[in-house]
Formats: C-alpha cells, structure tokens, sequence
C-alpha cells in the first residue's frame, strides 16, 4: 500500500450539493483507479437475532424470512434444519420435494434479477426490462402455491405449510418451458455479445486465493474456482436424489459470475421439473411437541450463496440463541479484494457481481482524499454506462437482439 | 478431504482441546481454552484447508463463549471452535483476523454487541450499531433487555 | 393521523375534509402544483428489500407505471414524492429526515409496506427508531403521509395506493386506473 491516503469516515459538509445521505461504501481513489474501500454498515441493522429470543421456535421462520427479501426461503429452511437437527426430526419426504421446489423457483426468480440489475448497471436497459418481465410468471407460480410473491413462509420444524396441488404441476411444466426458453434466448445473447465480453471479461477480478480468504461462497465463490456448494456438499431437502451439477467458471471476473449464474439458472429449471414428477405422496408435516436442550447448525445454499444459522435450546419454548448469517455477509468483503486497483467505472458492476440486496449497491460514492465526495451513485452509474457505449463504438457493434420483448 | 482422513487429523490436536463433540455424524464441536484458540483455528484453516464460515458470541452469564464455525465442503461437515472468555469485566480474546481476513467483519460485531475485545484485529472499529449509539450498551449481552 | 391519510376506500373521503379545512386559497394552489406526472424518489430506511424490488418492479412491463405519469427519479429535489420502505432503522432515521428536507414541497411521503407503515415484524427490536411517520413528524408535523400496507404490498396495491392518495389531495382532478379490463375512476369526490 502506499503512504496513507487522509481517511475520515463520513466527513462531507451540509454545503457540498451532491453530498445527501451517508453512504455506505466509500471508495477512496488516485486518478481514476480505487486504492481503498471503508463499507459502513448499520443502515438495515434491524436486532433480528436478539428479537428471535423473544419468540417461539415456531414463531422464527416468519422473522427470518424478513432477512433478505431476495432469499426469503432460504432463511427459514436454515434456521428449520438446525432446530431440526437439536430436535432429531425427520421431516417427511414430500416436505423435503416441496421445499426443494420453492427453493429452486426462487434460485431462478432471483438470478434473472441479477441478470436485469446487471443489465441496468452497464446501461444495457432492454435486459433489465426482458429479465424483470419473465421473472413475474416465477413469483406468480409462487404466489399460486404459497399464497405470496416474496416471504413464503412455507416451512417449519418437522416440514412445510403449504402443500403443492398435483392438479398446478402441469400449469407449473409449462411455465418452466416457457422460462426456459426465454433463458436460452438470453443466455446465448450474452455469450454472443461482443460488446459484453468486452466490457465484463477481465473485469473485478476475484482471485481463487483471495475468495479462500475471504470466505466467499455461492456464484461469487463459483465464479472464481471455488466449486462449493451446499446442495452438493452437504445435500438437505431432496437435492442428493435428483441430477444435477454444480457449475463453476475459473477467471473470477464478471463475466464468468453472470455465466455462473445463467447456467444454474438451467439446472434449477432441471431439478424443478425432476422433484415436480418424482413428488412422492404423503404429508408435508410431523407434529413437533417439544424441542430439547442442544445446539444445531443448519445451512442451505441461497441464490447468493450458503446461508447459515446456528440455533441453540435449552429445552424451552425460545431459542437460547439464535446466529444468523447472510451469504453477502462474507461475500461483500471481497468487494475490497476485486476493486482495489480497478477503474471507477467498473465499481457499480464488480459490486453488483457480487450480488448483494439491492439497496447496498444504492449507498455506494466515491471520495477524494479529502473525504468529499467527487461521484455520487448516479454519476457511477453514467460512468458505467458511458464505458459500454465507448466499447460498442470501438467494435462498430449492433445492439443486443432480444425477441419477444 | 473425506470425514475419516478429518477425524483422524483432529486426533492430531486433541491434547490443546478440552473435548470433542460429535453430534449427527457430520457436525463436529471442538471445546478449548482460550489460550488456544488461534493455534486451533490456524491448523483448521491453513493446515486442514477447512472454509471459515461465521463465528457467534454468546453470553452465557458466567462467561461468554465464542464459537467459530469451519465447514470442510467435501464431506459436509461442519466443524465449531467452542471458547470461553471468563473475564466478564473486561473481555478478551485473540482475533483470528490476520489469519483469515473473512473474519474482520464478525469480530467488529461481536465486539459492538458483545463488548468482546479482539486482541491483534486490524480495524476495531463500530460496524453495526449506529453512530450514536451509547458507548458501554452491549445489546446481545442479557442484561439489555430488548 | 391528524394529517395522515388512509388508503382505504371509505377513508380517502372522509380525508378530503381534512385537507379541505387547512388549506387557504394559497394551500390549495400549492397542492394543485403536485404534477398530474408524479415524480418519485425512493428511499430504504433499513427493509429486506422485498418492497424496494416491488417497487422497481413498478418500472417492469407487466406493470409499466410510467403510462399513470408515475416517474422514478434520481434525486429527492425532483421529487414529488417519496416512497419509503423499511422500519427507520436508528443509523437510517436521520438520513430519512434530511432527505424530506431536501425535497420540494409539497410532497407526500407513502409508507410502503408493514415495517414503514408501523415497524412491521420487528416492532420492539433494539435498532429500530421507527415507525416512519414518527420519524417524518419529527421535522414536520404537517407532513402529508400516506400508508400501504403489505408484506410486501403487491405493485398493483402499490400503483392503487399512490392513485387514491393522489385524488384525495387534488379532488378536481380523475384519475383512471385498468382494473382487469374495467377502467375504475378513483374520485373519492
């Protein structure tokens, strides 16, 4: 590193006209390139882990469905398997499809977002529209089986809520058919696109050796190398009955995160389909009276990447304690790892690779070494969008073609 | 690497833990005394090559316990470093963030809401709790109602 | 509530009266500048992002709200009105506040969604400073607030919300909404 840059935290005057909120992430500069990040969290700090000692075991799932909007069943089946796991339930076997099932849909609701607030980021605006429209058809199914776009609240300890009707599997077929084809309409678009390699390849580079440090996990760690994944690795709900392969991409750049991400986007298609024909019959809950002393850890792969909870018991109504980790958590860290060095145009994006929620990529500015603020997010995102339109010239490209739009 | 090579490397460290815990085949506690705690957390890490998940800070009144949680990927199993810190006054324990800089952020929240000291962690500063949140209030420590 | 106004049927009549009986010849002027285009600028006071995504899902062809004039903008200065979701967390409540100072007024602050409307799931929780028309009150206590509620509120009942709140405040004006074909005119008047 070199002699340290003057870095005060949050230090913009009321006078400075772009200066509105206190951000998130700061990314202090030379030039045009990042030499160093301060990230302040805090903003969506909310106590759930404290407020889950205050409620009943069974009361939990809906709490932490309200995590993370974006991974809203993958909380609850985590925090599900670890009481699960102090409990020593098994929870029935057509609980374990239904739940692979939700978790897959939303696997692919999620990813298309990615894919639009990728779009978006680099000024590719007909993406975002595209992938945001053939996501609704998803939360629709959704909403059919579970009663909601978002926060399903379809498990608890010893199973699921609600039931997938047998008569919605064939309605449920066909949209998956159709999704499906809109994927490989846009996947191919990607993966054709010059102007895309161009403008993703080589970008926020994540090292293989620097995501082990950092403890990466779900497409930020695929992307670079690191083929983990809790469905393979340690398989919960149905996955270690239906085929499916992990996949990973080894040059850790944005490009081979959004081809993690298209591509498994495909093979929750698969398992969706394989878990709807192999659905077994019976009920989707055991009755689950008493909770004993213990601790458990339960841990599912989100579409972001392995969430896990930690739950401890002492024979009571209430979890004693009640650990909660998000995969951003450990993922938006790297952030400092593939930014560090990189142009400012390419900040909006190689955070947006990572995948956190939404709003975090909201509070991002970059500062002089006088801490004022020289960019705020929406100048980024010009920058942004400004070197995809420099690349398309230089390659003479046409704009990407999107049918049935 | 496969659960039974695992076993047989954590046999390696057994004379630094006070027990091993083995709880549904592929969940792992390992209980130790501060003192040994990064030694533990080096050989799982850097020598066993096992993933760092996240660790979690009780308060258990006494004491505090802080568990870090490992995770070998290829045979699933999760492996938990179980510490106590018995000096509830002024709590401390060694970070074992210059080791995995993944850790950085756990270590700033349990020492925002637990009011554990890290000893050797690189930035302590507030991560979580607001800016003008009272200095002294630990909200995970019992005591704070919520 | 004195100056809040429900989103629900019967009460977007009963909340003319209310904003009938404080406004003088220059009030009501002021309230007609609320562009039939409403701008609107979105803010996150500590949400799991679930409304945040429901309102961009607003911008999306299957809901498109840009054919009701319904803008999203970039900055609070332009807006029109804000749309906020999330509990007011305690590090988010004074960024709330100065982003209502800084927008043009009149506006109207819509709580999306059960935490903004009133804290939701994690009401008692130890980093919660709000709900967010206790915090929006703190700097204005004539602030124009309207609540919709949901976990998250449907974009529909989102697009519904920001319509009926829009007819009550501006009585002579019609608003027309589709509803499954039928066009339903929200003129509570």
């Amino acid at each position: 590193m070199k002699e340290p840059l003057r870095k005060s935290v949050l230090a913009v005057g009321p006078f400075h006209p772009l200066q509105e909120e206190m951000e998130f992430f700061q990314l202090t500069v030379d030039g045009e390139k990042v030499t160093d990040i301060n990230v302040r969290l805090s903003y969506n700090h909310r106590g759930i882990e404290k407020l889950s000692e205050t409620l009943q075991f069974d009361q939990v799932p809906f709490l932490v469905s309200r995590v993370c909007g974006i991974c809203s069943a993958s909380h609850p089946l985590a925090y599900v398997q670890a009481v699960e796991e102090i409990a020593g339930v098994k929870p029935p076997e057509r609980a374990l499809y239904v739940r692979t099932i939700i978790n897959e849909l939303e696997r692919v609701h999620s990813h298309l977002l990615w894919v639009g607030l990728a779009g978006h980021f680099i000024g590719y605006d007909t993406v975002f529209m595209w992938a945001w429209k053939y996501r609704e058809p998803v939360l629709d199914l959704l909403e059919e089986i579970t009663g909601n776009r978002n926060n399903y609240g379809n498990v608890k300890v010893g199973g699921c809520r609600e039931d997938v009707p047998d008569e919605l599997i064939p309605k449920i077929n066909r949209e998956l058919d159709m999704i499906e084809k809109k994927t490989e309409m846009l996947t191919k678009a990607v993966l054709d696109d010059p102007v895309l390699h161009a403008r993703l390849k080589g970008v926020g580079i994540l090292k293989k050796e620097d995501g082990i440090k950092y403890a990466v996990t779900g497409p930020t760690a695929r992307g670079s190398g690191i083929a983990i994944d809790v469905r393979h690795d340690d398989p919960y709900a149905a996955y270690a009955d239906l085929d499916w392969k992990v996949i990973s991409q080894p040059e850790g750049d944005v490009f081979a995160k959004a081809v993690v991400r298209l591509l498994e986007t495909f093979e929750s298609i698969k398992m969706v389909r394989q878990a709807l024909a192999k659905l077994p019959k019976g009920p989707v809950a055991v009755d689950v009276k008493e909770i004993p002393s213990g601790e458990g850890c339960g841990h599912a792969e989100a579409p972001r990447g392995e969430t896990f909870h930690y739950v401890r018991s002492d024979g009571g109504n209430r979890p004693v304690r009640h650990k909660i980790r998000a995969p951003s958590y450990v993922n938006v860290p790297s952030f400092k790892a593939s930014c560090i060095g990189a142009d400012i145009a390419d900040v909006t994006l190689t955070l947006a690779a990572v995948d956190p929620c939404y709003s975090c990529t909201e509070r991002i500015a970059v500062v002089d070494a006088h801490s004022a603020v020289i960019h705020d997010y929406e100048e980024l995102l010009r920058l942004s969008r400004e070197k995809t339109a420099r690349i398309k010239k230089e390659l003479g490209a046409p704009g990407m073609k999107l049918e049935g739009c | 690497m496969q659960q039974n090579e695992l076993d047989r490397q954590l046999s390696q460290i057994r004379d630094r833990l006070t027990g091993i815990d083995r709880k549904a085949g592929n969940r792992v506690f390992l209980t130790c005394e501060s003192e040994h705690v990064y030694e533990i957390c080096r050989f799982l890490f850097s020598e066993l090559g096992l993933r760092f998940v996240i660790s979690t800070g009780i308060d258990a009144t006494d004491y505090f316990e802080v568990l870090h949680h490992f995770s070998n990927d290829e045979s699933g199993c999760i492996v938990t470093v179980k510490t106590f810190v018995r000096n509830r006054e002024s709590p401390e324990l060694d970070s074992i963030t210059p080791l995995i800089p993944g850790a950085e952020w756990i270590e700033r929240e349990m020492h925002d809401l637990l009011g554990i000291t890290f000893r050797h962690h690189p930035n302590l500063q507030r991560l979580i709790l607001a800016d003008d949140w009272p200095e002294g209030v630990y909200p995970m420590r019992k005591e704070v109602q919520t | 509530m004195d100056n809040g106004l429900l989103i629900i049927e019967e009460e977007a009549r009963t909340a003319l009266p209310i904003v009938n009986h404080q406004s003088s010849i220059i009030n009501r002027l002021r309230l007609w500048s609320l562009k039939k285009s409403i701008w609107v600028f979105h803010v996150n006071t500590g949400a799991c992002n679930n409304c945040d995504i429901e309102i961009v899902n607003l911008l999306t062809p299957k809901f498109d709200v840009e054919r009701f004039g319904i803008k999203l903008v970039g900055s609070p200065r332009h807006a029109d009105a804000l749309l906020v979701t999330g509990v007011g967390t305690r590090q988010a409540a004074k960024r709330l506040q100065e982003v209502y100072r800084q927008t043009a007024k009149p506006c109207v602050v819509f709580c999306m969604g059960a935490c903004a409307c009133g804290t939701g799931i994690f009401e008692g929780a130890y980093h919660v400073a709000g709900p967010v028309d206790n915090i929006i009150r703190q700097v204005d206590p004539n602030a124009i607030i309207a609540y919709v509620p949901g976990c998250p509120p449907k974009p529909q009942a989102m697009i519904m919300g920001v319509v009926k709140a829009l007819s009550a405040l501006q009585p002579k004006e019609k608003y027309a909404t589709e509803r499954i074909g039928q066009t339903v005119v929200a003129n509570p008047g």
